[in-house]
């Protein structure tokens, strides 16, 4: 492992020059057990310049980010290499490794400053935060006298966009939103003008509009106080958006590294390649997740497909509806056998309809008259920012969640709020996979055993004919049937993921709800997610509900758009009819705030 | 809004102190057939036993009984002693200062005491030092007091060194804190047994707070080391330490009753034996109220510091 | 760590080709007791546990005198032509009483603790799932309970009801469920939450099997813990009852006795004392020693899971 790999690099800025303010070289990290983390890294910030440095997790990233300011976290430890910072001023450079402690913590917070990546978790909830931005100042001394510390606070928080009034420095970090808290981080890290900054993925708590915002403070920052930034993040989105430069890591290694367009326009290294060719894009130009072999067929197929309108129709389908519903409670079998054929009742009722949902605890109205239609085969994408409610309206539709007016149809068959209430059938052709690969198996029981559980409680077949289920089910999820006797803690996120698909599979459900389901995954993993989707949606002619807060997402997955704005559906039409007229006005900020690609 | 909070919990301690004498009264009804025949025994004239029915109250309803019972609470009527015929307040009267004097020596040893090793432990993690520290306090706080207290004994006052007293020396009716090294023992050894409890929890809570966010970035502020401990994590630490700080404290008030026994310490806790084994009912419930009091005191007192040191409590109070 | 690994995985599989197929992955998994044995403590404290608790069930098999015998021209002596650790304050052989005087000991320390993780583990489980206003009321009943400690709660039952066996392990069993049931509702409440369990839900399982199959077998780890310290507190319980004479009455064999017998002589015949407050010594420590080792155990896998 410690053999280094050489990093494809697009131009000479690496090479020693005068703008350059901190230079790793040859950068090695150790475990306290000697394995190597980091196997040589180089890299150089310039003035006035962000670096972004981009990777999946694992790969080091943050290791190197903290090692710029000599901090090793619990059980990592120094291996060898070289970390030069030139503050301003001094004549000559400080070797970083070189310095003691108290020299060290004179440099960290007034020369190099850390911007974290969780400024609910970071910032200090016993003290107030203008308590914690003056603490930088009192701890490096700066200026002269009491009055010029506290004016600094005062102007840096303005700086940031925030009031630097008596009080709000006076609130406790709690009495602040997300957005704001990480303000607070920045300008902590901006009150003694360093020369560095490092930023830890700033903005990944954030949603894309708070996100924008405070992008758009870091950017604004950097140039006004001439400093040089390193951009840790996972996401090439935000790295295209904020970063003069970027690089690439891989497993402790760095890869490649230049100007942002060239090295995301041109990717030289395998890696890059297969990053850039993972991460979905607005546009909807290349399909994420495989050879561009199948390109978008699917969403052209699937263009005759009609759509209700949310505005359309109030009362007129819900009366249809109860006329139906006799017969077809009857026909719910024979429906879900043969449903590819449309028999005489899906012809006329949507597959799923969700019709006047609405949620609220208390004052707070969660969802607000929802209305929402699925067709067999369908791919509808509802996306939201948290709190949205989307998660809520996901959890309704699938029975977990039995606190909603309104009511959901399956095949114009209302609905029984709790899924304990549904028919068996009812139960069946609606199933749920969850946002977490890691909370959604049970760690106790092997894979075989919590994929069995659906049939099991269907009451389908013998113990023989589950097993082959259940190992179809891991066979078309591409995991596998060595995969059964497995337990989840010896998957990966991923595996995890696919093995949950699976068990929403075995039923051989006509809708499939997925919540969120590649929010917790690295970029490459949930281009792979997203095309095991596409697949089983062409083989299994699968109705899906896709549940995200990602926009990017929706033209490689989604034939409809429903967009979730605080519990009501402000947009909803075929997805490209909406990405490119957009009705709403949060739709059209939504899709402004996507950094672009 | 912070009396508020406050009265809240205030309340609540009312209620569960009503329901724990609710709980203490109702025992008694559990007295198997004629309570005063089990107290006076077979050979006891009918007389005898009308004259204590009437004595306890027994032939009145349970409910008047126990409203009887206790409105004396209110009024520091404990009832009356069926073993030495007078007022129980004025049995414990002395022996509740005698004990409240060991808890306190115990208390103000054992909190700054465990708060300072749990910190020294939790800064120096992994090392020998906290090694064989956590092993000390493990096996401290796997005995029984009456084991530790023997070892002491048989340490420093019997068997290796002769220099303190075993037993409590003081004739009855001297103040125990007269002759002050008979304190010692028994105090040792409630420090002892209550210390490894509160040095388990601060190393636990300080290694959890010094892993946090806000840690790492108040290092990475280049703030001190010694600010960073102070300021910034023992602060978070007092919190959740304060609740085992008081269920120790609570707990003080029952193990003291072993350790007096052992010492022969003119305390509540003797007392306490003593009516048990004489089955004395009306004491054995005023003890069992009054410790079931310092329980819900020093919850409340926890609860306070709880409070004080979380800004999010503080102000959504 | 372990996580870091798994994703290094899908870095692996995912930096070769996203489409595919993830390989397969050697398993991580080691069973609960290996990983209890892993540790200094676990095997310290099961080899202490076991040569105390193999001391006291075989003891009455090997008892050199009767442990009622007495011979009053040795009492209280440190060695006596009888016995190696000579004879207590009636003349009695000590050796004979230690060997016999743990059993009884041990067993009412197993049954409370027992009795208390039954109780105190199903209420705390299904206040957790139920929720709601039983929830409510089951912890403010604990809260009462909680408010008087163990030891003056079983005076008081002994007050009222004598100092018989099967008083001493109902009300140190029953003093123990609040306290156990209150690590179980927690245990419980962290769970709950998880995806898994609304899986199950969803799936319409029956609610006793979602208890058995999905959430017990993920509370074991605390659940071992808390047995294993109740089993320490219980035993010290117990034993101190004995001690203060109101647990085993005399002339029963019975470590806490004998230490209360005992102890005035402790400077002419410290055997009569000293071995049975070693044996109990032991015996808490090998038990809370595993308890600890539980407890490592149980991070380890959180780590994992």
């Amino acid at each position: 492992m410690s053999t280094k790999t050489e990093t494809v690099r697009h131009d000479d800025a690496n090479e020693p020059n005068e703008k350059i303010v901190l230079r790793v070289s040859d950068l090695r990290v150790l475990t306290n057990a000697g394995d190597e983390i980091l196997h040589g890294v180089d890299f150089a910030l310039a003035r006035g310049e962000i670096l972004g440095l981009v990777g999946e997790s694992g790969s080091g990233k943050t290791t190197a980010g903290l090692a710029c300011m000599g901090h090793f976290r619990e059980g990592l430890k120094f291996g060898s290499g070289s970390v030069s910072i030139w503050p301003r001023g001094d004549a000559t450079h400080l070797e970083v490794g070189e310095l003691d402690e108290v020299a060290l913590r004179d440099l960290r917070g007034s020369r190099i400053a850390y911007i974290p990546q969780d400024p609910a978790l970071s910032l200090n909830p016993a003290m107030r935060v203008g308590e914690q931005i003056r603490e930088v100042l009192d701890i490096h001394d700066f200026g002269a006298s009491d009055r010029e510390r506290a004016d600094r606070v005062a102007e840096v928080l303005v700086d940031v966009g925030l009031p630097g009034d008596r009080a709000y420095q006076r609130r406790w970090p709690h009495q602040l939103s997300g957005g704001q808290q990480q303000r607070i981080g920045i300008a902590m890290a901006f009150a003694m003008y360093p020369d560095v900054l490092i930023l830890d993925e700033p903005t990944t708590g954030l949603d894309v509009s708070t996100q924008s915002v405070v992008l758009d403070t870091i950017r604004q920052m950097t140039v006004a106080n001439n400093v040089a930034g390193l951009y840790i993040t996972h996401d090439l989105a935000v790295i295209k958006d904020i970063s003069d430069r970027v690089a690439v890591m891989l497993r402790g290694d760095l890869v490649e590294e230049g100007p942002v367009s060239a090295v995301l326009e041109r990717p030289q290294h395998d890696y890059t390649k297969m990053l850039m060719a993972a991460v979905p894009d607005l546009a909807g130009r290349k399909t994420i997740g495989d050879g561009a072999a199948e390109a978008k067929a699917v969403a052209e197929a699937d263009e005759k497909t009609h759509i209700l309108v949310s505005t359309g129709e109030p009362g007129g389908s819900a009366d249809s509806g109860e006329h139906r519903s006799d017969g077809d409670a009857r026909d719910g079998e024979a429906a879900s056998a043969g449903e590819r054929d449309g028999g005489a009742a899906s012809a006329t009722a949507p597959l799923l309809e969700a019709k006047d949902v609405a949620l609220a605890y208390g004052k707070a109205q969660i969802l607000d008259g929802i209305n929402l239609t699925l067709e067999p085969g369908e791919c509808t994408m509802l996306l939201g920012e948290s709190g949205s409610g989307k998660t809520t309206l996901s959890q309704c539709v699938a029975g977990l969640n039995d606190d909603y007016k309104g009511s959901v149809r399956l095949r114009g068959t209302e609905l029984a709020r709790s899924t304990r209430k549904r028919t068996n059938e009812q139960r069946v052709g609606i199933q749920y996979v969850f946002q977490s690969p890691f909370s959604s198996l049970n760690p106790r029981r092997s894979i075989g055993q919590s994929l069995t559980v659906p049939l099991e409680m269907s009451g389908q077949g013998t113990a023989a004919s589950r097993k082959a289920t259940v190992e179809e089910a891991l066979d078309s999820v591409r995991l596998g049937r060595t995969f059964y006797h497995r337990r989840p803690g010896d998957l990966s996120g991923g595996e995890r993921q696919r093995a949950a698909i699976a068990r929403a599979l075995v039923n051989a459900p006509s809708v499939m709800v997925c919540d969120e389901i590649t929010s917790a995954l690295d970029v490459s993993v949930q281009a792979s997610i997203v095309a095991l989707l596409r697949t089983l949606r062409e083989e299994r002619q699968l109705a899906m509900l896709f549940v995200t807060h990602n926009i990017a997402l929706s033209r490689h997955i989604a034939d409809n758009l429903a967009v979730l704005n605080k519990g009501k559906i402000v947009d909803y039409g075929p997805t490209a009819q909406v990405l490119e007229d957009p009705s709403h006005e949060y739709t059209r900020a939504l899709i402004a705030d996507v950094p672009k690609f | 809004m912070f009396g508020k909070v406050i009265g809240k919990r205030l309340i609540f301690s009312a209620f569960i102190l009503l329901a724990v004498s609710l709980l203490v009264f109702g025992a008694t009804l559990l007295l198997p057939g004629d309570a005063a025949r089990a107290i006076l025994g077979q050979q006891a004239t009918p007389e005898r036993i009308a004259a204590l029915n009437e004595q306890l109250g027994l032939n009145d309803p349970a409910w008047l009984r126990y409203l009887h019972w206790l409105g004396g609470l209110f009024v520091g009527d404990f009832g009356t002693s069926s073993a030495s015929g007078g007022p129980v307040s004025e049995l414990l009267g002395d022996r509740l200062a005698a004990s409240f004097i060991l808890m306190a020596l115990a208390a103000i040893i054992s909190v700054p005491l465990g708060i300072g090793l749990g910190v020294y432990q939790a800064l120096h993690r992994g090392k020998r030092r906290d090694q064989t520290m956590t092993g000390i306090s493990l096996v401290l706080a796997s005995m029984p007091e009456f084991v530790i207290g023997i070892g002491l004994v048989a340490l420093f006052a019997t068997s290796v060194f002769q220099i303190l007293p075993a037993v409590t020396l003081a004739p009855p009716g001297e103040p125990v804190w007269n002759r002050p090294e008979q304190l010692i023992l028994p105090t040792l050894t409630l420090v002892l047994v209550v210390t490894p409890y509160i040095v388990r929890m601060m190393r636990a809570t300080m290694i959890e707070v010094l892993d946090s966010g806000f840690v790492e970035m108040a290092r990475l502020k280049g703030v001190p080391e010694k600010r960073v401990i102070m300021r910034h994590a023992v602060p978070h630490a007092l919190g959740p330490v304060a609740q085992v700080v008081a269920i120790q404290l609570a707990w003080l008030a029952g193990g003291v009753v072993v350790v007096e026994f052992l010492f022969r310490y003119p305390g509540l806790g003797q007392a306490l034996i003593d009516a048990v084994t004489y089955r004395d009912v009306q004491v054995v419930q005023a003890i069992s109220m009054l410790v079931a009091a310092v329980y819900v005191a020093v919850n409340l007192a926890a609860d306070v510091v709880g409070i004080l040191t979380n800004p999010k409590l503080r102000s959504a109070a | 760590m372990s996580t870091d690994a798994n994703s290094l995985d899908d870095l692996k599989s995912a930096a070769t080709d996203a489409a595919e197929v993830p390989k397969e992955s050697a398993t991580t998994y080691v069973p609960f007791y290996k990983r209890v044995l892993a540790q200094k403590q676990g095997k310290i404290g099961l080899i202490i546990t076991m040569v105390v608790v193999a001391l006291a069930l075989c003891g009455p098999l090997l008892l050199p005198w009767a442990t009622g015998n007495t011979a009053t021209e040795f009492v209280t002596k440190p060695f006596s032509p009888y016995g190696l650790f000579g004879s207590d304050n009636l003349g009695r052989d000590v050796l004979s009483r230690f060997l016999a005087g743990g059993l009884t000991l041990i067993v009412y320390a197993v049954l409370a603790t027992a009795l208390g993780m039954i109780v105190g583990a199903l209420v705390g489980m299904l206040a957790a799932y139920i929720g709601g206003t039983f929830d409510a009321v089951i912890m403010r009943i604990n809260d009462v309970f909680l408010a008087i400690p163990q030891l003056v709660f079983a005076l008081l039952a002994i007050t009222v009801l004598g100092p018989q066996g099967w008083v001493l392990v109902t009300v140190i069993g029953l003093t123990h469920a609040p306290r156990i049931a209150r690590v179980a509702r927690s245990a419980t409440l962290g769970v709950i939450t998880e995806d898994y369990i609304k899986a199950a839900e969803m799936y319409a399982m029956p609610r006793w099997k979602v208890l058995i199959r999905e959430l017990l077998p993920n509370i074991t780890g605390p659940l071992s813990v808390e047995a294993g310290l109740r089993l320490t507190y219980s035993i010290g319980y117990i034993a101190s009852l004995s001690f203060l004479g109101l647990g085993l009455q005399p002339p029963a064999a019975d470590w806490g006795l004998m230490i209360n017998e005992n102890r005035i002589a402790l400077s002419i015949q410290p055997w009569g004392v000293l071995l049975p407050v070693i044996a109990i010594a032991l015996l808490t420590i090998g038990t809370n020693l595993l308890a600890d080792s539980f407890a490592r155990a149980t991070a380890s896998t959180s780590v994992e899971a």
